[in-house]
């Protein structure tokens, strides 16, 4: 203690003053005293809080009404603009107003009822442990070993081993049908639809290009020849064309060819002109934004960043693999044509991707 | 002239015992109540005043923080109303149509009969769209609550004995719930939820040797193929809402068995509940908030658009939009796939791991619901407590748990935060890759400091409750002393107001020397090999703590005060005049409260 003085005239009054505290806790003072409130003891609050239950109640039951008239009456197409929320349904706007008003009457009615008119006083429910008594448990365990013995498990194992294996077994006819139905075997992963001289294609226009038309900095979303538009899922049906969509959507664009770091790029394109898969190497998203001026694409998804000067390498996020290339050449006609499928799978890294093997592929 | 004592105290204090409730209040019962002729028939046939006896005498304690969980089941219930709605025009089908309906803009596109399906609820199927809106809205309200309600038993330490098994399905439950709104937002089949499904793809792929195949089984082949759908739609309105409705309901049993946790109060003891009976004021105030939250999320719905599937059309695996975000629930977990950075993907014996993909997704969604679901046991672990407990603590007197969540939390808004980088760096005008540097950064670092803060702010506050019991509320008067001394007279708390504040124990650490060496017998003790583990962490956990004010160090502070009264007389004049209204009685404690100041002021 800082203070000297306290110690002289201290033990006496300590002693007297820690006298009725001698427990090691403070004791629970107990419920604290009613506070009443005003509608309790005054009969006008009373009536005020009676009205304003009611008004509210009525409210709701009027906006429940008004749903019904606003559901018959307003044209659902009917526009219209409300302040800071812009042009909206208004029809939405009404039904769901009315909807809202009606349900949040009947709310704030009842609450406000319990708050202000039924009693505020608290009750007290005694806890009691959980835990069961001596009595119960013994009579369990009683039971247990009853049914144990008289089913005669403690004598004969081989009861229980083979009800065992019959139980842990029975299920498999349920299951593995179920499981095994799901899906086919994985396969086609290591496959497009290009191969050598399938012609590129605008999708989804469909035209054919010509490398003199790709002028630098263009940028052309491409499918293979015969995947195109509405003629594709004619032909192979609507599953096919969307999962070739998912696989063989390439990216061509025009680079200067000084810009182009690696050899291989330039050797599997032409004067310039590269094509690389769409598909992101992360888990799959198309890789849509092409920055002009850094050649940098972007995935939208979980911004994987790759350098189109440097055969697609990643150079920021999450990816690891490069895009794949597709080789391309010009055809006799001048128009740009793939010089042999993919030499890699596209899309997402999967387990067995570098080891076909691993899933009979050869 | 004000008094500060509060209403009652007085009495309380002439008279030891608590006062008698006014029949009036509590009973309100007629004395020729009779049972209900309509319940007589069910009476006789399945005993239902036993149950009803039993159920409507029910008691919960009021407090805001225990709605949350109730805004969770009420959007729960809400969301089960408007689906059902949606399942009587949604076609679950990847099957090819062209479009020919009212939305003009996506006329003669070709799409999935699932997209062309959510078209026409929206734009044909009139007050289609409100139930749309009120399904997506019911369903984030849902998971919120969920969020909200499970910080609320987190840090209040609800979840300890006997509760843990209720904590475990709730963490089951928050679980099933995410999954229950992605396999929602998947149906459409818009744009944007095409999207998602293709991440999932994408991440389901990445599993190391079951990849494939689990991926190939999911969507019943290649992706999109046309089986993911229909499978969504029968786990999203038959699968999941089933366990996530039986769970729910066990759930709630479990509330009333156990009876409902209350926060340290006067009156309040792990031996009672102290609240309102189910009837009449329980169920007025909690029916009528069903109709609150059910109002305001349509309210919400009418005029706060959310997913509008229209805008991008119809999914196509070759477009994407910049800025696709999945919901809020499941921002941590796209986040984490783009904050982690692809030198995590390597091959090993010509097997590709990648764990830039599955950490992220694969890894992350279940490591999060195991830490959830296993806290209250290691918690049990360190403190050793094998009490029931039914007092809830307040954050502050949990501190090193109270930081653990936080830390915990500040983890999960960084993922969440990096799930929407790209959002950022444009609103921001900063650079995508300098944020996802910092993402990636304040990962590691925000969660120490986090926790370190948030740790010494609970140990603070503990110590700033130990002032007010020792040394009362800070009144605001400043008092002058003859000598010319200032000081700051002080209130002294009621004991309704310092029991809230001094019921709560904290354990001390275990140590490795807990407990006698040799037992009765003189044989050894036996220690497992995670005892030195155990005390280690119970030490990280306890060692600081601030314990509550007890009685003698009560009286040692009060009589602290007087001492110095006697040094400077004129004090108790000054102070009295606040005082003495309320009689003789308070007088003493009136020299108690004006005088300890000059001392205590800091």
């Amino acid at each position: 203690m800082a203070n000297p003085h306290h110690d002289d005239t201290a033990p006496a009054m300590r002693d007297d003053a820690a006298a009725p505290a001698r427990s090691e806790t403070f004791q629970n003072p107990g419920l604290p005293p009613h506070v009443p409130r005003r509608a309790d003891g005054d009969p006008k609050a009373a009536k005020r809080a009676e009205i304003q239950v009611v008004v509210l109640f009525t409210l709701s039951a009027l906006a429940s009404i008004a749903f019904v008239v606003a559901y018959f009456v307003i044209d659902p197409d009917l526009k219209g603009y409300l302040l800071g929320i812009g042009e909206i349904n208004l029809f939405h706007l009404a039904i769901g107003v009315t909807m809202g008003v009606s349900l949040l009457g009947i709310g704030l009615g009842a609450i406000h009822w319990a708050k202000t008119l039924m009693p505020d006083e608290e009750v007290v429910e005694q806890r009691h442990p959980q835990v069961s008594g001596d009595d119960d448990r013994e009579a369990v365990a009683q039971t247990l070993s009853h049914g144990w013995r008289s089913s005669q498990l403690n004598r004969r194992s081989a009861l229980l081993g083979s009800a065992g294996g019959a139980l842990g077994l029975f299920a498999l006819p349920i299951v593995l049908p179920v499981i095994a139905g799901l899906g086919p075997r994985p396969q086609g992963l290591y496959t497009t639809n290009w191969a050598e001289g399938t012609l590129l294609r605008i999708d989804p226009s469909g035209a054919a290009i010509r490398a003199g038309d790709v002028t630098q900095g263009s940028v052309f979303h491409v499918m293979p020849d015969g995947w195109v538009g509405h003629e594709a899922v004619e032909e192979h049906g609507a599953e096919e064309a969307m999962i070739a969509k998912a696989k063989d959507q390439v990216i061509l664009v025009r680079l200067d060819p000084s810009l182009i770091k690696s050899q291989k790029q330039r050797e599997w394109g032409y004067e310039g002109i590269v094509a690389y898969s769409k598909v992101c190497t992360h888990v799959g998203c198309p890789v849509a934004l092409y920055e002009q001026q850094t050649h940098h694409l972007l995935c939208p998804c979980h911004q994987s960043t790759f350098d189109m000067t440097d055969d697609c390498n990643v150079i920021f996020g999450p990816a690891k693999r490069a895009l794949p290339q597709l080789p391309i050449t010009v055809d006799g006609d001048g128009y740009i044509v793939a010089a042999g499928p993919f030499r890699e799978p596209v899309g997402p890294s999967f387990w067995e991707r570098e080891r076909p093997g691993l899933m009979g592929v050869e | 002239m004000t008094t500060h004592v509060p209403q009652g105290a007085g009495h309380l204090r002439t008279d030891e015992t608590p006062p008698e409730r006014p029949a009036s209040q509590t009973d309100q019962s007629s004395p020729d109540a009779k049972f209900p002729g309509a319940l007589v028939w069910a009476d006789e046939r399945v005993g239902a005043a036993k149950g009803l006896r039993f159920a409507l005498k029910k008691v919960f304690p009021d407090h805001w923080s225990f709605l949350l969980g109730e805004i969770a089941m009420y959007s729960m219930i809400i969301a089960l109303i408007t689906g059902t709605f949606l399942t009587l025009w949604y076609v679950p089908s990847m099957g090819h149509v062209v479009y020919d309906g009212d939305y003009v803009p996506l006329k003669g596109v070709g799409m999935s009969e699932a997209y062309a399906s959510t078209l026409d609820i929206s734009f044909e199927v009139k007050g289609g769209l409100l139930i749309r809106q009120l399904h997506h809205w019911s369903a984030l309200f849902f998971i919120v609550g969920i969020a909200l309600h499970a910080a609320r038993v987190f840090f209040t330490g609800a979840f300890r004995k006997p509760r843990e098994i209720n904590w475990l399905i709730g963490v089951v439950l928050s679980l099933l719930a995410i999954i229950e709104g992605f396999a929602g937002y998947s149906l459409p089949d818009d744009l944007l939820s095409g999207t998602g499904i293709r991440a999932m793809n994408g991440f389901m792929m990445s599993a190391p040797v079951i990849g494939t195949w689990m991926t190939f089984f999911v969507f019943g082949g290649e992706f999109p193929g046309e089986a993911i759908i229909p499978r969504l739609y029968i786990a999203h309105v038959l699968l999941i809402p089933a366990i996530l409705v039986g769970l729910f309901v066990l759930h709630l049993a479990l509330v009333v068995v156990h009876k409902h946790t209350q926060y340290p109060g006067p009156g309040r003891t792990n031996d009672n509940v102290v609240g309102f009976p189910i009837m009449p004021v329980y169920a007025a105030k909690a029916g009528g908030f069903f109709f609150v939250v059910f109002g305001i999320t349509a309210l919400v719905s009418a005029l706060v658009q959310i997913n509008g599937v229209w805008v991008y059309g119809p999914y196509d695996p070759t477009q994407v939009t910049a800025g696709s975000q999945p919901d809020f629930y499941m921002w941590f977990s796209d986040g984490a796939l783009r904050l982690l950075p692809g030198w995590l993907e390597f091959t090993l014996f010509g097997t590709v791991w990648s764990f830039n993909i599955f950490l992220g997704s694969l890894v992350l969604l279940p490591l999060v619901w195991v830490v959830l679901g296993a806290y209250p046991f290691l918690e049990a672990w360190v403190t050793g407590d094998k009490r029931e407990h039914h007092i809830l603590q307040r954050p502050r007197n949990a501190p090193t748990r109270t930081a653990i969540g936080a830390a915990a939390i500040s983890m999960y808004l960084v993922l969440a935060l990096a799930c929407v980088n790209d959002i950022l760096a444009i609103k921001l005008g900063l650079s995508i890759n300098d944020l996802t540097i910092l993402f990636r950064t304040m990962f590691f670092v925000l969660p120490v400091l986090v926790f370190v803060v948030t740790k010494r702010l609970c140990l603070s506050l503990q110590r700033h409750d130990r002032e007010r019991v020792l040394h009362g509320n800070e009144t605001g008067r400043i008092v002058r002393t003859p000598e010319g001394r200032f000081f700051e007279a002080h209130e002294p708390l009621d004991e309704f107001e310092r029991w809230a504040l001094v019921d709560y124990d904290t354990p001390t650490p275990l140590g490795l020397t807990q407990g006698p060496d040799v037992d009765s017998r003189g044989v050894a003790r036996r220690r497992g090999p995670l005892a030195g583990a155990q005390a280690a962490v119970s030490s990280f956990f306890y060692k600081d703590a601030v314990t509550a004010v007890t009685p003698a160090e009560l009286a040692a502070a009060h009589h602290h005060g007087e001492h110095d009264a006697l040094e400077s007389p004129s004090i108790p004049q000054l102070g009295a005049p606040v005082n003495d209204s309320t009689g003789d009685d308070d007088f003493s404690e009136g020299h108690g409260s004006a005088v300890q100041a000059p001392t205590h002021h800091r």
